[in-house]
């Protein structure tokens, strides 16, 4: 049909028409805005609740008090010991999450391609996921040392299990169409594993990469709790051996702090390849 | 003419379970080279299963098919198969749906964007090239469909009910326009379809599948082209077709 000539010009179709909108800044961002203004409105409120709270209900020696834990994070600030901490903490995290997910997905990209060893390896698999991971606490201390290895392989096997079950889903679930109509296309292996498996299962991987985030900090913090003397786990231990809750909860808000800022990068790598789904179905 | 599609004795058996489910007994049929043959049956019959066989995406219990006088042993790209269902890819835009057969036989990048580009235009679907299929109506995922298949410029195309789920408008513009891009394009096309009046108005040539594709009548269609479903319904010769094609699906299904 290389030889058609004009073109058709079939409207009958049932073609929608195309209007451009004439959004107002707030039509088009005030859902956004009125969004984040409920929560800027909520913390505040808390916020304020406590500290009013704090020594007329609760003892502020066990629940500290906003002011306190400010001027705590800003002592701590002052004298590098903040950021110390929060940097040995962030690299465990990062590096057992990177390590744990690049591990998890390559595992699970692999394995389904062979269905064969997958079902051999499946119940052990699940043995050694239902394992809980504190378990391993003391068995890395022994391998590893108390060094920063042992965190970053806990926080890397929790993670590890998320990505590469999740990924491991995506990929069974993949349309059999959709690589039929690759090989009619003349593609081979390569062509049905890269341009329809991978994108395919790429929202499993993505459900993996977004759960495994906590687990990671979980991973490093309690590793840090059971043997360290540096890291976010240890600020809170040492903290609280001394009866500082102030400094249990400024080390708290700085997880938290990390934790966010993991999610907003999943986050922004989930709408870069998630463009083609519905609006509704996005995250 | 030559022979250019020489199918013997194909026979599909499905395990499921412990029971085997034939699917196809014994089908023949010759293709000859330039010619558009439909394929007519019930649901059921077994003509996808025929397709899917033909394209090479499955293999046979026992039987052979040849084209060009070799043995078809997987898909092929100068054979082109418009499955039933859609098969776009939900990630891609409609421009990158349509590129992605040269993309996989290594066309330039260039190359590819004009030539996609051209058939969107040929399928009315200008303006629509950066859209998702989940953005786009069912017909024109078809007409996407049917664009991806044509932009390797394949010799051969085999259709399943491309246009069954649409409606009767939009299936006469649609038929109308595969026609079009069919003419004098020397492609040879087997289309198989339930509807009567779709196989008597597209083909050369009809064949009536019974049950597991045992063929209950094959007739060459002489009705002259251009055809025009209008004036072809009235049409005495037309009638007697149709009559004929009924009588034979009836027979099939005993
Ligand atoms: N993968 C499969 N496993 C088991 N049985 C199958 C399979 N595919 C098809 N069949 C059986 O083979 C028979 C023919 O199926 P086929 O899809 O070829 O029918 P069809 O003529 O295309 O019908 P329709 O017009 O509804 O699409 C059916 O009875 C179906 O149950
Ligand atoms: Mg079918």
């Amino acid at each position: 049909m290389s030889t058609m000539t004009e073109s058709p010009k079939t409207d009958s179709a049932g073609r929608a028409d195309v209007v451009a909108l004439q959004r107002s800044w707030w039509e088009r961002n005030g859902r956004t805005t009125s969004i984040w203004s409920a929560r800027i409105a909520l913390i505040a409120g808390l916020i304020a609740v406590w500290q009013l709270a704090a020594g007329r209900i609760f003892d502020p020696s066990f629940t500290s008090r906003p002011s306190d834990i400010w001027t705590r994070l800003v002592e701590w600030n002052a004298d590098g010991t903040l950021w110390m901490h929060s940097w040995i903490t962030l690299q465990e995290v990062v590096y057992g999450y990177a390590l744990g997910s690049a591990g998890g997905a390559l595992l699970g990209f692999v394995l389904t391609s062979l269905p064969t060893v997958y079902r051999v390896l499946d119940p052990f698999i699940m043995a050694l996921y239902a394992i809980p991971k504190v378990a391993l606490a003391p068995l890395f201390i022994v391998w590893f040392g108390i060094e920063m290895d042992m965190k970053i392989l806990l926080a890397a096997v929790t993670v590890f299990f998320l990505v590469f079950l999740n990924t491991a889903a995506g990929v069974r679930e993949v349309d059999r169409g959709l690589i039929d109509a690759v090989r009619l296309m003349g593609g081979g292996p390569r062509d049905i594993a890269l341009k329809v498996v991978l994108p395919a299962s790429m929202t499993g991987m993505l459900t993996g990469l977004k759960v495994a985030i906590p687990y990671a900090l979980i991973g490093a913090v309690i590793g840090e709790l059971v043997a360290s003397n540096r890291g976010l786990g240890y600020l809170i231990s040492n903290s609280a051996a001394q009866f500082d809750t102030a400094g249990v909860f400024a080390t708290l808000v700085v997880l938290s702090v990390i934790a966010a800022i993991l999610n907003f990068l999943v986050g922004l790598l989930d709408h870069r390849v998630s463009r083609w789904k519905p609006a509704e179905a996005r995250t | 003419m030559s022979t250019l599609l020489d199918v013997q004795g194909l026979t599909k058996q499905f395990v499921k379970d412990d029971t085997g489910i034939v699917a196809l007994r014994d089908f023949n049929l010759q293709v000859e080279k330039g010619s558009f043959v439909t394929i007519l049956g019930r649901s059921g019959c077994g003509k996808s299963t025929a397709l899917n066989l033909l394209s090479g995406l499955i293999r046979p219990t026992s039987g052979t098919v040849t084209y060009h006088g070799s043995p078809i042993t997987g898909p092929r790209t100068e054979i082109s198969y418009l499955t039933q269902s859609d098969t776009l890819m939900p990630w891609r835009d409609v421009r990158r749906n349509i590129e992605m057969p040269m993309e996989i036989s290594g066309a330039p990048a260039q190359e590819r964007r004009a030539r996609a580009m051209d058939l969107i235009e040929r399928v009315g679907l200008t303006g629509f090239e950066r859209h998702y299929p989940r953005e786009l109506s069912g017909g024109m995922r078809r007409r996407v469909s049917l664009a991806r298949m044509l932009v390797g410029d394949p010799e051969t195309l085999l259709m399943d009910e491309p246009f069954g789920a649409l409606d009767a408008q939009l299936r006469t513009d649609l038929q109308a326009e595969l026609l079009r891009l069919w003419q004098d394009s020397g492609q040879t096309v087997v289309f198989v379809t339930h509807d009567i009046e779709e196989a008597l108005l597209l083909g050369d040539r009809v064949v009536v599948l019974g049950l597991r594709g045992r063929c209950v009548l094959d007739r060459e269609i002489d009705l002259p082209r251009p055809r025009d479903p209008d004036e072809l319904r009235v049409e005495s010769n037309f009638v007697a077709l149709h009559r004929e094609m009924t009588e034979a699906l009836r027979k099939g299904a005993r």
